[in-house]
């Protein structure tokens, strides 16, 4: 288990710099691949959807997301409810290449998450503050991404989720050891953990920004704030000219510090997905799995 | 002024370009990042290409208008050594899982064919440990979603194989691995690249 941990981290590294895209058929799936999509999330419907459809949102149809495996070569991601363990042993048995444990989805659990030791494949899992990622890398998440409020077009969580876990990183990189004993007590975190941010001054697993982005500027936004890399959802497939779009997001994320080139990238895009604004939201997601 | 220190142009466009510079950077030699035309321009004395999306590298390699000026520095004798998705970008032939020819534009300069996730999806991917010929006894390998060279020409030297499968090969100034050196603490395979240049 010690190698497939190492090995699970190792591909997260992989896909750094890069965009994971969510993609609900194969043709979408396509799109996103050659765009230059590092990693495809395939799910039934994209947040905004779950959100404007309400009710309870579970794991999507391993048909639909085998068809999708089918149809690409990069790695292929799918979700399932936090806690739903059973859902995460389905996307295991179809040889997913990394689960989203996701708060997008309706919660199976309101107290506890996955062991995501207990599994092969790999687990990535959302984070508001670094309390939460270190949990989650702690139950085994092998990957951490940003909640950011999903299905909104709007960065603003996305933003400061990011600022959040910087921040402490750096607060935590500067302690000294007494305090670390403290601050893990406060965080309800492992020591040992907390240690390794200390020592190494960054998360021990790779960490993607998501939730909101919907622009080249974004991306490039969750870039400059300390992301290794961005998931777009809604984003993509629901603006105006979704390949277009993915192609600028895809290369504003490499060349996130030059804004010459975030210029161009940003020109002629057609129409961004219209969006809400937090106070216009009903169901709060980030509040899921803490 | 002739300049006495390496200097290695690392491929950042996507994937595990950091950890190729950190390894770099261990072994006291200076590197930079190409994510562009521009940034390509810089003075070089080897290339790497790291391990990370073949797809997602190609098609900004394309778009940046990349492919032809490094073609043309490989043939001129750059060093380059390409792990992973970088073998896949090196190999004048890449085969999917499904057996139909990956038609993407790539660099394409080494006489080698891939064939791209030989080893399935990610439950495949393993850690092994194997001498390799000229560079070293019992060097960790990590291989993830990884290709195998499948087949190569006359002019290609094959360094190592596992369970029958080449794993690293040369041609000249080109260095193909199909796993991430870059993932482990032993520079020894990084060594051997710079004693290329």
């Amino acid at each position: 288990m010690e190698n497939r941990q190492t090995l699970n981290r190792q591909l997260a590294q992989m896909l750094k710099g890069g965009v994971i895209m969510d993609v609900t058929t194969p043709e979408q799936a396509r799109i996103a691949e050659a765009a230059g999509a590092c990693a495809v999330m395939a799910l039934e419907r994209i947040p905004a959807d779950i959100r404007a459809a309400g009710g309870v949102s579970r794991m999507s149809d391993p048909k639909m997301i085998k068809g999708i495996q089918k149809a690409v070569s990069i790695p292929v991601m799918a979700k399932c409810r936090i806690g739903h363990f059973v859902e995460a042993q389905i996307l295991e048995a179809i040889e997913i290449d990394y689960i989203d444990e996701s708060e997008v989805l309706s919660p199976a659990d309101d107290i506890y998450h996955i062991n995501k030791h207990l599994f092969k494949v790999p687990f990535v899992c959302g984070a508001r503050n670094i309390g939460e990622a270190l949990r989650r890398i702690n139950e085994g998440a092998t990957m951490i991404r940003t909640k950011g409020e999903p299905g909104t077009g709007d960065v603003i969580q996305a933003v400061r989720h990011m600022r959040k876990m910087q921040s402490e990183i750096r607060h935590i990189a500067s302690m000294v050891e007494d305090e670390l004993y403290e601050a893990a007590k406060q965080l309800e975190v492992p020591y040992n953990l907390l240690k390794q941010v200390h020592d190494e001054g960054r998360l021990p697993v790779v960490n993607f920004a998501a939730g909101g982005i919907a622009t080249p500027a974004d991306a490039a936004l969750m870039m400059q704030l300390g992301a290794e890399g961005v998931f777009v959802g809604s984003g993509i497939f629901k603006s105006g000219d979704p390949k277009r779009r993915a192609e600028a997001i895809v290369k504003a994320v490499t060349n996130y510090q030059n804004a010459k080139i975030v210029a161009e990238l940003s020109e002629d895009l057609g129409e961004a997905m219209v969006g809400i604004n937090e106070q216009e939201i009903k169901v709060i997601m980030e509040g899921r799995g803490i | 002024m002739r300049r006495i220190r390496h200097r290695v142009a690392v491929l950042a466009l996507q994937g595990a370009f950091i950890e190729h510079e950190l390894m770099l950077q261990k072994l006291g030699v200076e590197s930079f990042e190409v994510r562009n035309l521009s940034d390509w321009m810089g003075d070089k004395d080897a290339l790497i290409l790291p391990g990370g999306e073949s797809t997602a590298m190609a098609r900004i390699m394309k778009d940046e208008g990349l492919i032809e000026p490094i073609k043309m520095s490989i043939a001129q004798g750059l060093p380059v050594m390409g792990t992973c998705a970088g073998c896949i970008l090196l190999a004048s032939k890449a085969i999917e899982a499904d057996g139909s020819i990956n038609n993407m534009e790539r660099i394409g300069t080494m006489d080698i064919t891939v064939q791209r996730n030989a080893y399935g999806r990610q439950l495949g991917s393993f850690i092994t440990a194997q001498n390799l010929l000229g560079i070293g006894c019992n060097i960790p390998l990590t291989f993830i979603r990884a290709p195998y060279i499948k087949g190569k020409g006359e002019n290609v030297e094959i360094l190592a194989s596992v369970d029958d499968r080449i794993v690293v090969a040369r041609e000249g100034n080109q260095l193909a691995l199909t796993f991430h050196p870059e993932l482990t603490d032993d520079t020894r395979i990084h060594q051997y690249f710079l004693s290329m240049i």
